[in-house]
């Protein structure tokens, strides 16, 4: 049925690769990102590379068999007893307010840092805006780049609903917040806004109105104050997240997308591959998360025949179960390869590595190293 | 199949049924095949999704769904369900339209980016409009008196972020405390913790999906809302007898035998494919034991619990049909 072989994505080379300093995962969620990431560190590291794992928001026992106990937002070594890498490992998990308060704190004067910290909107910010999580990531990620003490940066992406809000989240934050309406709005005399209201004409005074009344003139007030202390300091959330975006398509950076072999996931894929194209942004290839190939090379039709035969006959029950499980899991394979190749036909030209799945969680390094091993197709 | 109590008397009295999950879990599949249940034998049901994914769209295969109600699929027995993609600017406009009179500027401002700034500005704002609308429509009725809906069913945000979502009362805590959004938001706290909203959550037997379900629940609990059923979604058929699992799992499968008896059956295998035959047989005998560790846990959670089980070719239009028969047969109605 199918013809088009994609080339095989080669991790090894990838990451022993001293021109590989960043590697990013992304992809929908639930698809194995985070696990993906660790991986990768860990084998780099086994391998004789000085790595950093930056997740974002890990499953605690994923965390854990990385030693990281809390959430502190500094690298720390792995250390787990009898673990000794060639190179070294680090992990850290992200903690997005701390990483903001530490963005203001050091641009900021002492006074100036502390009034800002102390706005109602700032908090506001720092904790719940959509795409401050993946703003902060990039701030994070940025900082571990630039610091030059490692050489590779893995990282992992934030949980967010589709996998594209991680490029355009720090955009849009950073539109809203250096936009003209919340000067308008906030100010309309000094904003020298007249464009705007122009293009508006009558409707923007109700607007106004109708939106002072919803969120109340204080919140307006201390988001007006908010960005008008923010954009002297560090000209603007705008000229920022395009530093990031300029960092993500510097040569030594790549994105792995990471899917499951499911539907959704692959169509997140999709339109992720689709999306760094166009934003030139250096696509490195896709992992088919945990996958089930079959280890028999027995037909499901023909295991069913048996099977029935055998139950018919009232013998070999041991037998019958066996080729029954096999006959389940050829079918979920031949879907999976199905769904696959139905990608590979819309990108035949994307590198790709499937990794079957382990039958259990990962809880420790043993589990990261053997997907490891099973991403490098050993 | 151990089933705890299925279906509820008092679930069946329940119009929103909010459908929660961890991603990856199934969700909108389990939303949709829930409503067509609830649409079996002659009701009306809405389908409303609220994330901007088109993720109904694509379910059923069809174009994306514009702001307005549509008739996506017959129920058997007469009933039919009908599906909204709740967009939030569309929400905010068709609010401010109630109480003030934009008229074209409405337009104009959604072109330059007002709307969006406004939903950004105030984080809360978007859920408060998202869950206005479903409100409005549970509580819609026909000029007969009787409700134009029988039953609403949410496909909402994942189990992280729910709570959030539908505690209302905390997201009016950023925006203005007098005036219309206070009083539709009132409304929406009273609907979404009475006895008319349920809130269900969609798991897998796995360590993570299940860990979700219980902290969901327990957030649930903390803020007042009503934990519906647990849906285990893509449950797979145990094949090995549940006395030979542990020593499966063990690596303990008899490979001798295994040859004899496919031997038995006609198959002349290679020594390494009877050994393929063996491992696969080991990892799904792991694989049963994680899974029966994830029922315990759920069983924590001491709620009614339904499973559905995993369809091998995937999930069409057909297979929701299925699905929604099935949680008939559970007592869904």
């Amino acid at each position: 049925m199918n013809t088009t072989r994609p080339p095989l994505l080669d991790v090894d080379a990838l990451i022993d690769d001293p021109d590989t300093r960043v590697l990013v995962c992304c992809g929908s969620g639930g698809v194995g990102k985070t696990t993906t990431a660790a991986a990768l560190g860990l084998r780099a590291a086994e391998r004789g590379r000085r790595v950093v794992v930056l997740t974002i928001d890990p499953a605690r026992r994923l965390a854990q068999s990385l030693g990281l106990r809390e959430l502190d937002n500094q690298p720390r070594p792995v250390q787990v007893d009898g673990f000794q890498p060639k190179g070294e490992l680090h992990a850290m998990m992200l903690d997005m307010r701390r990483t903001f308060d530490d963005m203001v704190l050091a641009h900021a004067g002492r006074e100036r840092a502390e009034q800002i910290l102390a706005n109602p909107f700032y908090q506001t910010v720092s904790s719940s805006f959509s795409g401050t999580q993946e703003y902060m990531a990039m701030e994070k990620l940025g900082q571990l780049v630039a610091g030059g003490e490692w050489d590779l940066v893995v990282v992992d992406t934030p949980p967010s609903r589709s996998a594209l809000d991680f490029l355009d989240a720090p955009q849009r934050l950073s539109t809203v917040l250096d936009g003209r309406f919340i000067r308008l709005l906030s100010a309309p005399a000094r904003a020298g806004g007249r464009g705007i209201r122009k293009i508006v004409g009558t409707g923007f005074s109700m607007f106004t109105r109708a939106v002072s009344t919803i969120v109340g003139g204080q919140l307006l007030q201390d988001a007006s104050t908010f960005v008008q202390a923010f954009d002297s300091m560090f000209g603007g959330f705008r000229e920022r997240a395009q530093k990031t975006y300029d960092l993500l398509r510097s040569p030594g950076t790549g994105f792995l997308v990471v899917a499951a072999a499911e539907p959704d996931a692959l169509r997140e894929a999709s339109f992720f591959v689709e999306r760094l194209g166009a934003e030139k942004m250096p696509l490195i290839g896709l992992v088919a998360n945990r996958t089930h190939p079959v280890l028999a090379a027995l037909p499901a039709t023909r295991a069913l025949a048996a099977a029935d035969g055998l139950e018919r006959a009232g013998e070999a029950p041991l037998a019958t179960a066996v080729l029954r499980l096999h006959a389940d899991r050829a079918a979920v394979a031949d879907r999976e390869k199905r769904l696959i190749s139905r990608f590979t036909r819309a990108h035949p030209g994307v590198a790709l590595v499937g990794v079957p799945a382990l039958p259990a969680d990962v809880h420790d390094l043993d589990g990261l190293r053997e997907i490891g091993r099973r991403l490098a197709g050993e | 199949m151990s089933e705890s109590a299925g279906w509820t008397e008092e679930l069946t009295r329940s119009r929103l049924h909010v459908v929660t999950g961890k991603g990856g879990t199934g969700k909108t599949t389990v939303a949709a095949a829930l409503a067509l249940a609830l649409a079996t034998g002659g009701r009306r049901v809405l389908l409303v999704e609220v994330e901007g994914r088109q993720s109904i769209a694509q379910l059923f295969d069809r174009a994306p769904l514009p702001y307005s109600e549509e008739r996506i699929a017959s129920a058997p027995g007469g009933g039919e369900v009908r599906a909204l993609a709740v967009d939030a600017e569309a929400a905010l406009l068709e609010y401010l339209a109630m109480f003030y009179n934009l008229g074209f500027a409405g337009r104009t401002l959604r072109k330059a980016g007002a709307i969006e700034f406004a939903t950004t500005l105030a984080p809360g704002l978007r859920d408060v409009l998202l869950t206005g609308k479903v409100k409005e429509c549970v509580r819609r009725t026909l000029p007969t008196g009787r409700h134009e809906y029988d039953a609403v069913v949410l496909d909402a945000p994942p189990t992280g972020r729910v709570v959030k979502f539908l505690d209302v009362t905390r997201a009016m805590a950023d925006l203005a405390k007098v005036g219309p959004i206070k009083t539709q938001s009132d409304g929406v706290v009273t609907l979404l913790h009475s006895g008319d909203t349920a809130v269900h959550i969609v798991s897998l037997l796995e360590e993570m999906p299940v860990r979700e379900t219980l902290d969901a629940v327990a957030e649930l609990d903390a803020a007042d809302l009503r934990p519906g059923a647990v849906l285990v979604n893509r449950v797979r058929p145990p094949r090995l007898p549940a006395h030979s699992v542990t020593a499966a799992a063990d690596g303990h499968v008899d490979a001798d035998r295994v040859r004899d008896g496919v031997r038995a059956a006609g198959l002349d295998l290679s020594p390494e494919d009877v050994e393929g035959l063996v491992d696969e047989t080991v990892e799904h005998a792991i694989r049963l034991q994680m899974e029966q560790r994830a029922k315990d846990k759920l069983a924590e959670a001491d709620l009614p619990t339904l499973e559905l089980p995993e369809l091998a070719d995937g999930v069409d239009v057909g297979a929701l049909y299925e699905l929604a028969e099935l949680l008939v047969e559970r007592g869904v109605r």
